[in-house]
């Protein structure tokens, strides 16, 4: 019996084409709607996904896909110390979150100071300063540099005394020569510049990102900020009077990441013993939609490393850069969906018309229509036989439309270099579409021809 | 006996008042026969014919065609009996326009796909074009074919699927009358070597001439169901005694 289906499939198909090429400058115009319809989703779905794109790289330059790990209160007495007080933070949690956190493409320590730096007779009290390791370039779009080269993994693990500078540092400092290779003194300690920052201007709080002096983190805790683990709070320690740094501290002859601890410690608090803390670290995931997974996975890892029970607060805080990422959700998503609601519209135009003139068709063709009634055609053939006539034509529009959608969008990339995408998605919604359009729009016109009577059809003049 | 009809009434409802088109016809036509349905216009013939031709179903009465009881048959059931049993030539030709000949005649296959192959049902159209007298038209379009030649290509689509019994409505009535004896012979023909059954409604009594009998209507009622003298031919093998003058008798 199937083969006989498929005979029936072949020769309706076969009759339908045939209808439509009987009248082929009509079935043409008629398509035409559809067609451009179809073409106009292709080229804006194209077009919105190439801008989409464009933007979502634009903002994710911004960091957009950064999340900044910062240690919680410390509190001392019932004062809390505000957050980031904490010594909660490791490099060692750094290195575990982007080992063990999917989502997460860079995870790099930080380590701030607040410091004058002096070059010749000038000097400058930057907005940053900070210690990193290098892969903080790559999470924070440093890359590439504007001149020379960033430290390496052997700079921070030598805690090596180099630096970069970024732009408005260079101007304040530098006036007018290049700073590559020159040595500029922070607390004492002479940093040789190996790299000079591109100018991004200002974040979105309005604050200099150019005013900023990058070494790396090693460097900055040990040469800097000067000891290793109780610094980082900064509350607790405004009652101290200035800092002097001693020699060991300027020329440290071996950096010292773990503090020796004494045996009683060890036998008391074996698991007190805080290694080297940062103030935060950096990361980014693996793309800005990932930033909900990664914070995920990194409270995950950062609860079970610091050994925080079910029920106790996290000692540390996530911050994602959810404004910026709404703000570049919201834009992409209106635009992709303003342009295709628009396209839409066009392929809805073209189906009216495809009703329009199948209806035409079966009111012309009504001697035809009772002829093949009389000949023993029965109702629903009647009915499948317009339906598919319709079909066809849509779907040969819309071939036709994904063709030129395609074309006038490469044409546009060619020639205007805007930034398109190719989008399966939208030939897939095309196809549908197109079907959809044949189905619900030639439904009304092929009902009526299946309920014409016979006698009076063949009548019909 | 190829057709029987009982009784057969139909009755139109127009808004209020009832219209009795057909007032209890009785009437049977065996194998083998061409019989003229005669009557002037509003006589009721057509509605007859349609009846006849399961296109239309009888509002009361019983008809059998080739042994089955028809008249209650379903609209789908009737298309399908129409497809396997009938052929239709009609007065305006009903051609698909810019369709060739030969598609044309296969176009009724379309609606019994589990009666023959695409190979065969080709080769049966082109043989009945043969038969028809345009071989050599096969690809021509109803517009390149003169109307004699447009009826044939009718004539050969109405024989695709080997009915058993042709129904021509006036199928002279577009025809010169040249043209009209050539088609009227070639029912002939096809009632004789073929054997086909063929009903030729008709209103002119020189198109009935050809028939070997004519059914009048008048008024929705069988007027009379005489012999008419073959004009040209002698009616070989089959004997118009065989027909009673009344009907009814099978």
């Amino acid at each position: 019996m199937s083969r006989f289906t498929a005979r029936f499939h072949s020769r309706t198909l076969r009759t339908a084409l045939h209808a439509l090429r009987r009248n082929i400058m009509r079935s043409a115009l008629t398509t035409l709607g559809i067609i451009i319809g179809v073409s106009a989703v292709i080229a804006m779905m194209e077009i919105g996904n190439g801008s989409a794109r464009a933007i979502e790289r634009t903002i994710a330059n911004m960091g957009a896909d950064n999340i900044v790990v910062r240690p919680g209160a410390a509190a001392s007495g019932g004062v809390t110390f505000g957050g980031g007080s904490a010594n909660t933070l490791t490099p060692e949690d750094a290195e575990a979150i982007v080992r063990e956190c999917p989502a997460v493409r860079i995870a790099a320590p930080v380590v701030r100071a607040r410091a004058q730096i002096v070059y010749g007779n000038r000097n400058w009290v930057p907005l940053y300063i900070y210690g990193i390791a290098p892969a903080y370039l790559d999470a924070q779009n440093w890359q590439p540099l504007a001149e020379g080269e960033p430290f390496t993994e052997q700079d921070v693990r030598n805690a090596s005394k180099v630096c970069l500078l970024g732009q408005t540092l260079v101007r304040e400092l530098f006036d007018g020569i290049s700073p590559i290779g020159q040595e500029v003194r922070v607390r004492n300690v002479s940093f040789k510049v190996v790299g000079v920052l591109r100018g991004k201007g200002a974040n979105m709080m309005g604050l200099d990102q150019d005013d900023i002096f990058l070494a790396p983190w090693t460097s900055v805790q040990r040469r800097i900020s000067g000891t290793s683990l109780t610094d980082t709070n900064q509350s607790a320690r405004s009652n101290q009077s200035s800092q002097t740094n001693t020699p060991d501290s300027v020329y440290p002859g071996q950096v010292n990441f773990y503090p020796i601890p004494s045996p009683t410690q060890l036998a008391n608090n074996p698991t007190l013993v805080r290694f080297v803390s940062v103030h935060q670290i950096t990361v980014a995931a693996q793309s800005p939609q990932q930033v909900p997974r990664a914070m995920e996975q990194i409270t995950l890892l950062l609860r079970e490393r610091h050994r925080i029970r079910p029920g106790e607060l996290d000692d540390f805080n996530l911050r994602d850069m959810t404004e910026m990422t709404r703000t570049m959700a919201s834009t992409s998503n209106m635009m992709t969906r303003l342009l295709l609601f628009v396209a839409m519209i066009s392929l809805v135009v073209g189906g009216v018309g495809i009703m329009n003139i199948m209806l035409v068709s079966v009111t012309e063709r009504t001697r035809e229509i009772g002829l093949r009634m009389a000949v023993g055609a029965r109702g629903r053939d009647i009915l499948r036989q317009f339906l598919v006539e319709s079909i066809v034509l849509c779907m040969l529009g819309g071939a036709l439309g994904i063709a030129i959608g395609r074309s006038s969008s490469l044409l546009l990339r060619s020639l205007l270099d805007w930034p398109t995408e190719l989008s399966i998605g939208a030939i897939v919604a095309a196809v549908g579409v197109s079907v959809s359009v044949g189905v619900v729009f030639g439904y009304y016109p092929a009902w009526k021809a299946s309920r014409l009577d016979p006698i009076e059809a063949l009548r019909y003049e | 006996m190829m057709i029987r009809l009982e009784n057969i009434t139909k009755t139109y409802r127009l808004g209020e008042v009832d219209l009795a088109v057909l007032k209890g016809i009785t009437l049977s036509v065996k194998q083998g026969e061409l019989v003229a349905l005669m009557g002037t216009s509003g006589s009721g013939k057509t509605t007859l014919m349609n009846i006849l031709g399961c296109l239309d179903r009888p509002t009361d009465g019983r008809y059998w065609l080739d042994g089955q009881e028809i008249s209650r048959l379903s609209a789908d059931e009737r298309a399908l009996l129409r497809n396997r049993k009938i052929g239709f030539v009609f007065q305006n030709f009903n051609l698909l326009p810019r369709t060739s000949a030969l598609d044309n005649v296969l176009m009724p296959l379309l609606y019994d796909p589990v009666g023959v192959s695409n190979h065969e049902g080709r080769e049966r159209a082109a043989a009945l074009l043969e038969l028809v007298g345009l071989a050599e038209r096969m690809d021509h379009e109803p517009a390149q074919l003169s109307g004699g030649q447009q009826q044939r290509v009718a004539i050969a689509r109405s024989l695709i699927n080997r009915p058993l019994i042709l129904f021509a409505d006036e199928p002279t009535g577009n025809l010169d009358s040249r043209t009209s004896e050539e088609i009227l012979g070639m029912f002939q023909r096809l009632n004789q070597q073929e054997g086909i059954t063929i009903i030729l409604v008709t209103h002119d009594a020189a198109v009935a001439e050809h028939a070997q009998r004519a059914i009048h209507i008048r008024d929705g009622l069988i007027a009379d169901g005489t012999f008419t003298a073959r004009g040209d031919e002698p009616a070989a093998g089959s004997p118009a005694t065989a027909v009673s003058g009344r009907e009814g008798s099978s």
